[in-house]
């Protein structure tokens, strides 16, 4: 049937007529909608193998806001870096105003009118903002230097016109998140973008510059700027967005008016069918104290101060779920609980020991298995193999080495039932561990640190970027390893994880608990948003525990 | 992946032909002979027995400086202090062959165990100054081996030198000498002791629990410490077991027949060759006998060619050099190793429609 | 010796043997502001110094001479910039690579032009001029310091102040310090941060270069096989000593010219010669240490107050 539709769209896209499409909008009403972009047919298959991008095809109109909506891994960010010149497609083809091209590099893009803001600011700390602004297309003096004076004024005009109020003398290093990004918007204006793309660019926001930032867009939009939004936020998308295109998998799932679907479908074809995330949950059985946290005040790298006087306690046969807005200490206390940091102080005590002279090592040993948040910088080696991989955390086991010597037949007999247990898709036991997708690297680190037989789980982002199968593999694991008395600790974004897993839930808001709940299913997602956001703060008001 | 594994054997082939046929062409450049240059040189090696010992001679050092460097490159430490630890090890030997007037049979032992002790403490400076002060290792090691190169002509000069040479040792005693295994050649025992150390470095790394750490570290730090490995120890052990080996390599080269003398009065490039070893082994010390025989042969080819017609021996380093650069270039081919990819995703992307 | 020391004939000596560590020094600058480390600066030096002999007696003129040699350095950058960059070598090997081409290529070439084996006895090449500067000259101490100082040693002081306005005042210095903060930030708004980086070790090999022709048409007056010794290496750690600022590696490189200065010096005291030659070597591994020591507890420091 897909197929069938497939051929069609195609033989539509291909005739000369498609050009001008004239369609009842939501928004607009019935009005004449000019294809500013369409992106034909893309394949892009990455040197590991991974088919990023299957067959999807884009269309964009003048003056729309265009969500690109799926999970994370779905093909949303390769496809947007094959139109901003990131990535050349291995298939299909990009037709910009009517006209057949090719984008070659990020600067073809931006000079062909194409403008991206990226997840992670694309700034110079060490510069100031006009500096960044007209970074690349510098206005000169004597033909050789720099003329700074015209460059500040250059850079306040722009900012004026599209009404951002920044300071532009203002080093970057020092101006907050929401600013930032405004930078960041105002520098790909600078340079004449007509379309522009936005990677999940409320992720670091709070709501009052979330909104700030729609109404920003909206002025943009009706300005005749083409914006496409990408995003899993339905309520967002539902809010700014005209139309979206939906991806799952690599492949598109086809585009749709956002009036007309409701958030229902689409979180239906982001994810193949109803999000049920209701386990079957057993009543806790919880035990004894695992992980004592006391007034604990952390430090990220740069020594700033990221948590501030936390004390929480972890029990045995309990999951404790903490949601947040990423870069509120959640990093750091993992970082400080696994050993990872010392820059802390307070006390951690893990199974009645205080941490503080132990290693790694000595952690590890007190049967703490840890999921760590980026798989691919602390998770694994790529370059080695599974098996390699697999046993990281246990080949000083006697089972596993000797003396000196490595047991090798052991170890290989292991890890082949580490892959079968945990249904991880590969070759085999030497296959390199970078060329698996992500969810079978994410087993591979389950596997490893699920092993064990741990007494207590950091989990810190256990499902991440990878498929629902996995995911869903992922979490079960977890509920086996609470039921049988082990203590977890779950830092998740998933806001549906952090529900459907936790005992209890506390959300972490500048470096505290802003608000702890021991009854998970009286929180409703809109409350949590608002302890999220720090709107609400029950530290502030004396710390109270919701019952 | 096998086919991504054959793809690089080819690759690593093809990068070597290129080298050679580079190194002809300058050889065409600089030479009035070329053709005569270039027989001499490919087929020298082969026209006596003595051309062919030349070849297994001149592999022992390159074995085990080639083995020491794919240790400390595993475990991603570029110490590159192998060259001034092999000279050292040299003069150590020579040290105590010469002073401690030990019987035959203890004093090459003695002397070889000190020289690797003497390249071990060597190159343990640039992983101290790297745990301690955070120094790059690799540009303290890069001014280490010069004072491993003055220090040794400093011993040289005021302790051990024969008047009658000027700047070489006295002889070495019999006692101390490693004996020449075959009639009339130079081959001798060090080259079981090279062999040894390969097979020794490749257990090491791929076998035991500390190689697995080192090996670890290299590929991803992060990792290894996440997984709790001490990555202090793993920069100290394999900086130290390098250089250690390279020390080895240099006592063994001293006492050799190739030597009768502690002669040398400027560094010898054994660690330089190291590299190449290491890259075309892909650190792996199993494969550094081959890979030192290719050197060997290239050697051996140059310096007969060098003596016969008008091309210096220098054409080698060039050659090196040049395989050096494509080896490690990973785009050198790497088109080709894409459309592979990319054709097996979509043969398996059509075999699971099919499906 | 302490009269030698505090004579003006030491201080000049230090200038001058500061020179060829000084260009290499910038020369690892600009390309360390790219994100660059170029270590290929041993077989730069090396290649123009026997560039500089050859092509100054070509031309018989020493301009003609240094404008080819720096020709050729860029040409060099060029090479190593495309292994790097086009075809992803690790640059430390690429580096090393280029250092034993450098090191082989410059004796079979000097045999295959000269006939020479490992020093440019028959070639009659042209130095650069000694300048002396009028009214300077005349200023008691400092006129004998600064006066009379190779044309090479000038055009390093004043390549300290050019590198420093190229890259702190002018757009491509702005770009190239972009690139090196941060390459996808700086791609992010079309600069090809690979054409910088080209540019960057283009200009790193120019400059390398010029160091490379005062090594034999300046401070010697021939090329010799291996001449370089290690200088390339050391300008490596003065340049990242002055933490990769024309200023700071300028400050830097004239520790170590006076290090090399006061060897030479040496030489004329009962020391023995083979340690005093270590003491450039030495020098450098000990401020290193000591440099790197420093950053680090002023790091640690900054991030305990916090």
């Amino acid at each position: 049937m897909r197929r069938g539709c497939c051929k069609i769209m195609k033989l539509f896209c291909d005739s000369p007529f498609f050009f001008y499409n004239f369609s009842i909008m939501g928004r607009g009403g019935f009005v004449a909608k000019e294809t500013v972009l369409q992106m034909q047919h893309i394949m892009k298959i990455y040197s590991n193998g991974v088919v990023a991008n299957e067959d999807v095809s884009l269309e964009l109109y003048k003056g729309e806001i265009h969500a690109l909506l799926g999970e994370n891994g779905a093909g949303k960010s390769t496809l947007m870096k094959v139109l901003f010149g990131i990535e050349s497609p291995d298939q299909g083809k990009i037709i910009l105003n009517g006209k057949e091209t090719t984008i070659k590099s990020p600067q073809d893009a931006i000079s062909k009118g194409i403008g991206m803001v990226h997840q992670h600011f694309m700034l110079l700390p060490s510069l100031t903002v006009a500096e960044n602004i007209i970074l690349g297309v510098e206005p000169r003096k004597g033909g050789v230097f720099i003329d700074m004076k015209r460059a500040v004024d250059a850079a306040r005009e722009i900012a004026d016109k599209y009404n951002f109020d920044i300071d532009v003398t203002a080093r970057v290093e020092e101006i907050p998140v929401g600013i930032k990004q405004k930078v960041e918007i105002l520098k790909a204006l600078y340079r004449g973008a007509d379309i522009l793309i936005l990677d999940e660019p409320t992720a670091v926001l709070t709501p009052q510059e979330t909104e700030e930032l729609f109404v920003q867009l909206e002025k943009l939009r009706d300005n005749g700027h083409t914006v496409i939004f990408i995003s899993h936020k339905l309520d967002e998308i539902k809010r700014i967005c005209d139309r979206a295109t939906i991806m799952r998998n690599g492949k598109s799932m086809g585009t749709y008016s956002v009036d007309e679907i409701s958030t229902s479908d689409m979180s239906k074809l982001m994810v193949g069918r109803e999000v049920v995330l209701t386990f079957e949950k057993n009543e806790p059985k919880t035990g004894d104290v695992m992980l004592q946290v006391e007034h604990l005040l952390a430090y990220n790298a740069q020594g700033v101060q990221k948590i501030n006087d936390l004390s929480f306690e972890l029990r045995g046969g309990e999951i404790l779920g903490i949601a947040g807005v990423e870069g509120n200490g959640q990093s750091e206390l993992i970082d400080v609980i696994t050993g990872l940091s010392r820059k802390y102080s307070g006390d951690v005590i893990l199974k009645g020991s205080n941490i503080r002279q132990f290693s790694i090592k000595d952690i590890r040993e007190k049967k703490l298995g840890h999921i760590p948040e980026d798989r691919m910088v602390e998770g694994c080696a790529a370059h080695l193999n599974i098996r390699e991989n697999i046993f990281a955390n246990q080949y000083t086991d006697s089972r596993f080495s000797g003396r000196v010597m490595l047991k090798m037949k052991e170890i290989q007999k292991r890890s082949d039932e580490l892959i079968r247990e945990y249904l991880i898709k590969c070759k085999s036991q030497n296959q390199e561990v970078g060329m698996l997708s992500g969810g079978n690297i994410q087993k591979v680190i389950v596997a490893r640190e699920f092993s064990t037989g741990p007494d207590v789980i950091i989990a810190n982002q256990p499902t991440r970027g990878i498929d629902v199968g996995a995911a869903e593999f992922i979490r079960r694991r977890l509920l086996e390893f609470r039921d049988a008395g082990c203590a977890v600790l779950l830092v998740s974004a998933d806001l549906n994880e952090i529900f459907s897993l936790s005992d209890r839930l506390a959300v972490m808001y500048k470096g505290r608990f802003s608000g702890l709940f021991t009854d998970v299913s009286s929180v409703t997602e809109d409350e949590l948003g608002q302890y999220m956001l720090g709107l609400k703060n029950d530290y502030e008001n004396g710390g109270v525990t919701h019952e | 992946m096998s086919s991504v594994k054959k793809f690089e054997a080819f690759r690593m082939f093809f990068a070597v032909v290129i080298a050679l046929l580079l190194s002809f062409l300058v050889i065409f450049m600089v030479s009035e002979q070329p053709l005569t240059a270039i027989y001499t040189m490919v087929t020298g090696p082969f026209k006596s027995k003595r051309n062919l010992a030349n070849v297994v001679e001149s592999m022992i050092p390159l074995i085990f400086t080639g083995t020491g460097v794919c240790i400390m490159f595993s475990a991603n430490q570029i110490n590159l202090a192998g060259e001034g630890a092999f000279h050292l090890g040299g003069l150590v030997a020579a040290v105590v062959a010469l002073k401690m007037g030990l019987p035959a049979g203890v004093s090459p032992v003695v002397a070889i165990t000190l020289a690797g002790l003497a390249g071990a403490a060597f190159s343990s400076i640039p992983a101290i100054l790297k745990i301690r002060t955070t120094a790059s290792e690799l540009v303290s090691s890069l001014m280490l081996n010069y004072i491993s190169l003055w220090f040794c002509m400093f011993i040289l000069m005021h302790y051990i030198c024969d008047p009658s040479t000027g700047s070489a040792s006295y002889l070495i005693p019999e006692e101390a000498s490693l004996p020449a295994l075959i009639d009339r050649t130079r081959i001798h025992a060090g080259l079981f002791l090279a062999l040894a150390v390969a097979v020794f470095g490749y257990i090491f790394l791929y076998k035991t629990k500390m190689g697995y750490e080192l090996r670890l570290t290299g590929q991803n730090e992060k990792f290894a410490k996440y997984a709790g490995i001490s990555i202090v120890k793993v920069i100290l052990i394999s900086q130290m077991l390098g250089g250690c080996i390279a020390g080895i390599g240099g006592g063994v080269e001293l006492l050799s027949p190739i030597y009768t003398r502690f002669s040398w009065t400027s560094l010898l490039g054994y660690g330089w060759d190291a590299i190449i070893i290491c890259t075309l082994c892909k650190n792996n010390p199993l494969y550094t006998p081959l890979a030192a025989l290719f050197l060997a042969y290239l050697r051996t080819g140059a310096s007969i060619m060098a003596r016969y017609t008008d091309v210096s021996l220098e054409i080698v380093q060039i050659t090196q050099g040049i395989i050096i650069l494509l080896v490690v270039a990973e785009q050198f081919l790497s088109g080709y190793k894409h459309k592979m990819i990319a054709k097996e995703a979509m043969a398996s992307l059509k075999d699971e429609e099919v499906a | 010796m302490l009269n030698n020391i505090l004579s003006p004939d030491f201080f000049n000596a230090i200038l001058r043997a500061t020179t060829p560590i000084l260009f290499a020094t910038l020369a690892s600058a600009v390309a360390q502001k790219s994100g660059i480390t170029n270590m290929a600066l041993e077989g730069m030096l090396l290649f123009a110094s026997l560039f500089g002999v050859i092509f100054s007696s070509l031309t018989h003129s020493f301009l003609g001479g240094l404008l080819i040699t720096m020709a050729i350095g860029g040409a060099i950058g060029f090479i190593l910039a495309f292994f790097i960059l086009q075809l992803k070598t690790d640059e430390i090997l690429a580096a090393i690579a280029l250092n034993l081409i450098a090191t082989g290529g410059t004796v079979l070439l000097l045999l295959a032009v000269s006939g020479d084996r490992g020093a440019s006895t028959s070639i009659s090449s042209v130095s650069a001029p000694v300048i002396r500067i009028p009214l300077i000259v005349d200023i008691p101490f400092i006129g004998k310091v600064v006066s009379g100082q190779n044309l090479m040693t000038y055009l390093a002081l004043l390549a300290v102040i050019v590198v420093h306005i190229f890259l702190y005042k002018t757009p491509m210095g702005l770009k190239i310090r972009a690139v090196g903060e941060n390459k996808n930030a700086a791609e992010s708004v079309g600069i090809s941060s690979r054409r910088i980086q080209y540019i960057a070790l283009v200009l790193s090999g120019v400059l390398c270069s010029m160091g490379g022709y005062f090594l034999s048409g300046g401070y010697m007056n021939m090329f010799t096989k291996d001449m370089s010794a290690g200088k390339g290496f050391i300008a490596l750690a003065a340049s990242s000593m002055g933490a990769n600022t024309p200023i700071g590696g300028f400050l830097v490189s004239l520790l170590f010219g006076a290090a090399q200065a006061l060897g030479n010096l040496m030489q004329l005291t009962t020391i023995p010669t083979e340690l005093i030659q270590m003491i450039p070597y030495l020098t450098t591994l000990i401020g290193l240490a000591v440099y790197s020591y420093a950053v680090m507890k002023r790091r640690n420091r900054m991030s305990a107050k916090a």
